[in-house]
């Protein structure tokens, strides 16, 4: 005869990922580390807005990246090649970083001594979404090739997102993407949602978000 | 892949429980899952299958699932609605100021050890 225990659980199953996010917020609050979320599609243009997002704070902040990746660390090198101090983060088959992954990273990487993280997540619009990293805020890209219907279709990742990228607007002229209609969709998850049209080729609207996050960077100091 | 993620982090959960309860082997685990979460919880069991056959604990347990109905409360005309059937639109009086009160859900319901 076996015995049949049955335990009452009624945990989230992301309750303990939440603790532990609440928690490095709470550090890189005291450490004065602003740490960044970039979530995005496979191809969105994660690494090149961050590339150039990077070489117009250098000079102001202390910056660092950790790319998380399911394997292989080319973006990572892509980092190093400027002299921007990166790690790799193998998230070991796993679809997002997590906040147990994202305070290991952190230690690793001695976070402290940074003004300014940013961290690549893994390219997908749903498991990021499910994921606390811990961030500060929350970035969503979301490149004009893929269609201004987004919003519609992954609404959690609009919806924990503080800001949202709108990239590669130079290609433009080539797809039907209306900007009114995107921005609409986005307010309507997410009023409070800042949207950035921008270009990681060309530079334009640059000045916007680089401005947006050095008033973030100010008010925390 | 969104249904890795979630057994994993199941698992993780499990074994905690597991350790402060003096559970050697556990023979199923019950899930609440939201209608509106995006989960395919054929494809979570096939996952927990392989994840759980790594570990001594949960070896040969199954995993369960119950779903919980998505609901969308309209704040227009104070009904409650189908999320599921009509959207972000209340079926009711046509207005679009409407939110998910459940069906976003994942929670970890219950564990039955059995040693
Ligand atoms: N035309 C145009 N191309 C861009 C822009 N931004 C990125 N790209 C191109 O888009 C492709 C993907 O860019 P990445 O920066 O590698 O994108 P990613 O999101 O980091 O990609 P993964 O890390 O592989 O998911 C590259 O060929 C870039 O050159 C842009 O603003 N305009
Ligand atoms: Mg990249
Ligand atoms: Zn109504």
């Amino acid at each position: 005869m076996s015995k049949v225990r049955v335990i009452d659980v009624h945990t989230g199953i992301f309750d303990e990922n939440n603790r532990i996010a609440d928690e490095i917020r709470r550090q890189n609050q005291a450490d004065q580390t602003f740490l960044v979320n970039i979530m995005a599609s496979p191809g969105a243009g994660k690494t090149s807005v961050l590339l150039r997002t990077i070489r117009e704070l250098k000079r102001q902040y202390r910056i660092g990246v950790m790319e998380a990746d399911i394997d292989y660390a080319i973006d990572a090198e892509k980092m190093e090649r400027e002299d921007i101090p990166a790690i790799q983060v193998h998230t070991g088959g796993e679809c997002a970083m997590d906040a147990a992954m994202t305070r290991q990273a952190l230690s690793e990487f001695s976070s402290k001594d940074f003004d300014l993280i940013f961290l690549e997540n893994v390219g997908n619009l749903v498991c990021p979404a499910e994921n606390d990293t811990g961030a500060s805020v929350n970035v969503e890209i979301l490149s004009v090739p893929e269609g201004d219907d987004k919003p519609l279709k992954y609404p959690l990742m609009f919806q924990v997102c503080q800001v949202v990228l709108i990239n590669k607007i130079d290609t433009k002229k080539f797809f039907a993407f209306d900007d009114e209609a995107v921005k609409a969709r986005i307010h309507a998850l997410n009023p409070d949602a800042k949207v950035f049209f921008l270009s990681a080729k060309t530079g334009e609207g640059f000045d916007q978000w680089t401005g947006w996050l050095k008033a973030q960077l100010q008010l925390r100091s | 892949m969104h249904e890795m993620g979630i057994v994993y982090h199941v698992a993780d959960e499990v074994e905690k429980i597991a350790a402060q309860n003096d559970i050697c082997h556990i023979g199923s685990v019950t899930l609440q899952i939201g209608e509106v979460t995006g989960v395919i919880f054929d494809y979570m069991s096939d996952l927990w299958g392989w994840v759980s056959d790594k570990s001594s604990l949960l070896k040969g347990s199954r995993l369960l699932y119950e779903q919980i109905p998505a609901v969308t409360l309209c704040k227009s005309c104070g009904q409650r609605y189908s999320t599921v059937q009509s959207g972000r639109q209340c079926p009711h009086c046509g207005s679009w100021d409407t939110v998910l009160v459940q069906g976003n859900e994942y929670i970890i319901k219950q564990i039955e050890a059995d040693s």
